[in-house]
């Protein structure tokens, strides 16, 4: 992990931060609202740690706060965090890897934030090290933004007035643009947006984004291209651009 | 707060399983050879996952829409990265598209 300054750019380092940032400020919110909802600083603490997954534990102060039984709040939190699975297989192999720690540790970074920003990068020591960067900055941010915003709890106005909440769906929609190039996966994933959108209203909170996959059904027939070339890149065009940096 | 135990149970059930959801992709990824269509599968599948809560931390808020300011902010962070803008400036339009517009009364 000490190659990861070696290997990232100073850009795509301050990307990170810059994403960090904004979690440590969700994560404020989230504190603040989990006291203001009459759960004492444990909760959202333990919580911001070992479950490290902000939209599921969001989910359980409300379901909880709500009067719902916690244990049902917990599976609607699995269901939200089920894209986890398919996070996990989607990710290069070699990005988590090792024995022990390292691996458990790996795994339990993986969020949205670690994925996008390493698939965002070209080759697979810049994927491994973003993906750790990231992946240990929420770690670090997260719990820190967590405790914070319950200790200070109703002294935090309302965060919306800020803007917080574009945050982090611009975040991500910064890292996915550069993939979004080729035609074939543009189209997959805007039918899988149209499906989630659709079922929102409707469904349970998490499994909307778990039916966007069938986007990917139109990606079933074999493509008339020539096998073995790298995924997510456009035919006749220099390499999908890594992550965008910062200019000057 | 309710019953406290019930509560560490939801809590503790929420993180082991969550965990496990992470811990398994990588695991099942080096078990199971995949073809090469099969890999660009799973990388569209990531970004098709990605888009799709993108499309829903923006538009929804539970299960109604959240009104026309997050998803105008997104929508000038989304305009920005893709005429390449840098990312400091992509995340902190939105914010700010998003803010101004609450303050002009718009929710």
């Amino acid at each position: 992990m000490s190659s990861i300054y070696r290997t990232l750019t100073g850009g795509t380092l301050r990307d990170i931060a810059l994403a960090c940032l904004a979690v440590w400020f969700i994560g404020l919110s989230y504190g603040a609202i989990a006291v203001t909802s009459g759960f004492p600083l444990w909760v959202p603490a333990a919580q911001s740690v070992l479950v490290l997954a902000g939209a599921s534990e969001f989910l359980f102060i409300g379901i909880v706060a709500a009067g719902g039984n916690p244990i049902a709040a917990a599976l609607a939190g699995l269901l939200v965090n089920a894209r986890h699975v398919p996070y996990g297989l989607a990710l290069p192999d070699k990005i988590v890897t090792g024995r022990g720690w390292r691996r458990l540790l790996g795994s339990h970074v993986m969020n949205d934030e670690s994925v996008a920003f390493a698939l965002a990068q070209g080759d697979l020591p810049r994927q491994r090290a973003a993906y750790w960067a990231c992946g240990l900055g929420v770690v670090l941010c997260w719990p820190a933004g967590a405790v914070l915003g319950a200790l200070i709890g109703s002294a935090i106005g309302n965060t919306g007035a800020f803007g917080l909440d574009a945050m982090f769906p611009a975040v991500i929609l910064a890292l996915i643009v550069p993939a979004l190039r080729d035609w074939v996966t543009v189209r997959a994933a805007l039918i899988g947006a149209v499906i989630a959108l659709a079922a929102t209203p409707f469904l349970p909170a998490g499994l909307p984004v778990l039916l966007a996959l069938g986007g990917l059904a139109g990606l079933l027939r074999p493509p008339p291209r020539p096998p073995g070339r790298p995924p997510l890149r456009p035919p006749g065009r220099p390499p999908r651009r890594p992550l965008r940096r910062a200019a000057g | 707060m309710k019953d406290p135990t019930l509560v560490v149970a939801g809590l503790l059930t929420l993180s082991a399983g969550t965990f496990a959801f992470r811990f398994a992709g990588p695991v099942l990824r080096k078990r199971i050879a995949f073809p090469p269509r099969a890999e660009r599968l799973l990388q569209a599948a990531a970004v098709v996952l990605l888009t799709a809560l993108v499309a829903t931390t923006a538009l929804t808020k539970g299960h109604d829409f959240a009104g026309p300011a997050r998803p105008a902010g997104v929508l000038v962070g989304g305009v920005l990265a893709w005429r390449k803008a840098p990312f400091l400036v992509v995340v902190l339009a939105a914010a700010a598209t998003t803010a101004v517009l609450r303050l002009l009364g718009i929710p």
